[in-house]
């Protein structure tokens, strides 16, 4: 893999710490979208490294942690069916549903493979004639296309026995709805690099457009968000309103025209449902009439039952950088990787996860 | 193509020719052809040490080694790093019926290559077949019997000092990431050979080279990160690691970057790491430098006086990050 290295260059990093020092006038508050985002800034250290007036917060940016209770219940009821072979991406698998998770009901032996891509899942339809093999479409941006172009070859290969449990989510319709809440003063934004390089620049111009926000869209090794960091300050400072590319690397303006090609073709924007945020209006993605047959709610009769987010769990606050892990009454001591209360504690990417693994107070 | 079939493992006469045919050709030496119930040893002049492990890997043969080689090679390793001169090795196997019998005869193989090469004796061992399904082809238990010659000689965390210093001997991550990419399921593309390896002989030159070796352990389950916190756990000192000096290999870090995996969290079976003296690690760093398994050895940390019992990690710019016991197991991430 190219493009390390040359992005890790701690002399480099240095000069634009000085420079953030120096530049950094005012309290500034910094919002991050993607989980690699929040897990990079962590493990390279970078909060330590910043003036003590620029914040760092983490918005609804891992796919495992605004995903809503329901659908793992749904998932499990879905898994004690004979017939069925659950798929999923690894990380879902420990969240916790009512009283159960996928791991859990794995060790029970029900029939859930881990795979890293829907492909894979379609191929097992393909082995197993017999089953539905029904995928955890989850994600954002970056996974849409590919089960898009899963389900658009099922389609096409007529494979009869692969399905889809839907909850893909799009990006700047979300970030919209956090800037406008009143309880969140974001100063700027750090663009969720792997949802640009599909979607582009264009989708999230609204923010400094129509919102005065400014934002940065960037890469993944500590140079390129220490660049972005730079830029926002200095935009903050100007009061000068744009959305820079400095992933070009990866982000062309236009996107991934193929990949948006595949996700429109299969999908419509929809509501979604985001754990702790509620239901938001265009969210979401469903699938369009000629391929709602690979819609699993459309074979499966599933009841689902909403239940409600555990008693004393933050998950929304935090998910809208309102507020810290550190502030929930469950944090540490009830719930932690060990028994997890939220998927916020689970995930990798998650922002509890996150404070309790880093010990961040 | 002949198989492990159940009688292979009923004690009968199909299990006695399996035994004479593989296990005493390949094992052969005096107390294993005692052919009794147990094998007697002679007396120990020393300390003994002892350590069991066993061996579930998938898959059973990968790139650098087999299920063979890392029950053999793991085992050594550990009485090793307790500052042991491995003795004897005992296997057990477990067996899937149905395994191909030139599958288990180059797992033997392969185990009887380790075992000479680190000049141990094989001395007991136990075959069973289960049903189908019942284990994943083959698993293997190894104990390994060890002296320790020098009475003086005890390695633990309470001997740790402050100022101290870490080495490792080489890159990290290389086991686990070579595991994880020849996983079938996981289709992934890449060439990444495990450090399956035998410790024994570079961990002798170490222990001759200096008399200020506080504790030495191989970062096998959960990686470095999880082994420093094991060490560090009851000493009342801190360990801070700089990330500019471990050595993680290009194709092991991208496979990592792309499964959102921590190298310092994943597998090495061919790896020490060692607490000494800081008036001795350039000493102990040059021997173990010129021991082929220790070329890329560093310095990679030091030991710090908190009263925190932690594990730091000074990143490559300057900002610190505690690395914490790992918790549960690793996964694939999402994007």
């Amino acid at each position: 893999m190219k493009y390390i290295k040359e992005f890790r260059d701690p002399k480099l990093a240095q000069k634009m710490l000085n420079d953030i020092w120096h530049n950094t006038k005012k309290d500034i508050t910094i919002m991050e979208v993607c989980g690699t985002h929040t897990m990079s800034i962590l493990k390279n250290g970078i909060r330590d490294l910043l003036p003590p007036n620029i914040n760092l917060i983490s918005g609804p940016g891992c796919p495992v942690c605004v995903t809503p209770q329901w659908y793992i219940d749904t998932a499990i009821a879905l898994s004690e069916r004979d017939n069925v072979i659950i798929t999923t991406f690894g990380d879902m698998i420990k969240v916790p549903g009512k009283s159960s998770s996928l791991k859990l009901e794995m060790a029970l032996g029900r029939d859930i493979r881990i795979v890293i891509s829907p492909l894979d899942a379609l191929e097992m339809a393909k082995q197993n004639p017999k089953k539905e093999v029904v995928f955890l479409g989850i994600g954002f941006e970056t996974t849409a296309p590919i089960i898009a172009l899963s389900i658009y070859k099922a389609k096409n290969e007529n494979i009869k026995n692969f399905s889809i449990l839907q909850s893909i989510k799009t990006m700047p319709n979300v970030m919209k709805e956090v800037v406008k809440d009143p309880q969140v003063n974001i100063d700027g934004f750090l663009c969720p690099g792997h949802v640009s390089a599909i979607i582009g620049v264009k989708p999230f111009e609204f923010l400094s457009e129509e919102l005065n926000t400014p934002a940065v869209i960037a890469g993944f090794e500590y140079c390129d968000i220490i660049a972005a960091i730079y830029y926002l300050v200095d935009m903050a400072n100007k009061e000068k309103y744009e959305v820079k590319n400095i992933y070009n690397r990866i982000v062309k303006y236009e996107g991934n025209e193929k990949a948006t090609a595949m996700m429109n073709k299969v999908f419509v924007l929809s509501n979604s449902e985001w754990r702790g945020l509620g239901n938001i209006k265009d969210t979401g993605f469903k699938m369009k009439e000629a391929y709602k047959n690979y819609d699993v709610k459309s074979k499966i009769d599933i009841k689902i039952i909403p239940s409600p987010i555990p008693k004393d769990c933050l998950c929304g606050e935090i998910l809208k950088g309102i507020k810290k892990p550190t502030q929930c009454k469950l944090f540490s001591k009830v719930c932690n990787p060990s028994n997890p209360i939220g998927a916020c504690m689970i995930s990798q990417e998650g922002t509890c996860g996150a404070y309790y693994k880093y010990k961040i107070r | 193509m002949e198989i492990i079939t159940l009688s292979h493992g009923s004690g009968g006469k199909t299990t006695h020719k399996l035994i004479e045919n593989l296990f005493y050709k390949n094992f052969k030496n005096d107390i294993l052809l005692q052919k009794n119930d147990s094998s007697i040893l002679q007396k120990m002049n020393g300390k003994v040490a002892v350590t069991t492990d066993s061996f579930v890997i998938k898959p059973i043969f990968f790139l650098g080694g087999d299920i063979g080689k890392l029950s053999i090679c793991g085992t050594i390793n550990d009485l090793a790093v307790s500052g042991a001169k491995p003795m004897y090795i005992t296997v057990g196997f477990i067996i899937e019926e149905g395994l191909e019998i030139g599958i288990l005869e180059k797992i033997v193989m392969s185990m009887a290559k380790m075992a000479k090469q680190a000049n141990v004796k094989v001395i007991a061992g136990d075959t069973k077949v289960v049903e189908k399904g019942s284990v994943d082809k083959i698993f293997i238990n190894t104990t390994g019997i060890g002296l320790i010659e020098d009475r003086q000689l005890y390695l633990c965390a309470n001997n740790i000092q402050e100022g101290d210093k870490v080495i490792i001997s080489g890159s990290l991550g290389d086991h686990g990431m070579c595991i994880m990419s020849q996983r079938e399921e996981l289709g992934l593309d890449a060439n990444i050979k495990s450090d399956c390896n035998l410790l024994n002989t570079l961990i002798k030159d170490i222990l001759n080279t200096s008399k200020n070796i506080r504790i030495m352990r191989d970062p096998t389950r959960g990686g470095l990160a999880t082994t420093l916190n094991e060490i560090i756990a009851h000493s009342n000192r801190s360990i801070v690691l700089n990330e500019k000096d471990i050595f993680i290999k290009e194709e092991v870090m991208s496979m990592c970057q792309m499964l959102g995996f921590d190298p310092l969290y994943v597998a090495n079976e061919g790896k020490v790491v060692v607490i000494v003296s800081k008036d001795d690690a350039n000493k102990v760093l040059d021997t173990m430098r010129g021991d082929p398994l220790g070329k890329n050895a560093t310095i990679i940390g030091e030991i710090i006086d908190d009263n925190k019992n932690r594990v730091y990690l000074k990143t490559d710019i300057g900002g610190t990050r505690i690395l914490n016991m790992h918790d549960g197991e690793l996964l694939p991430r999402i994007c």
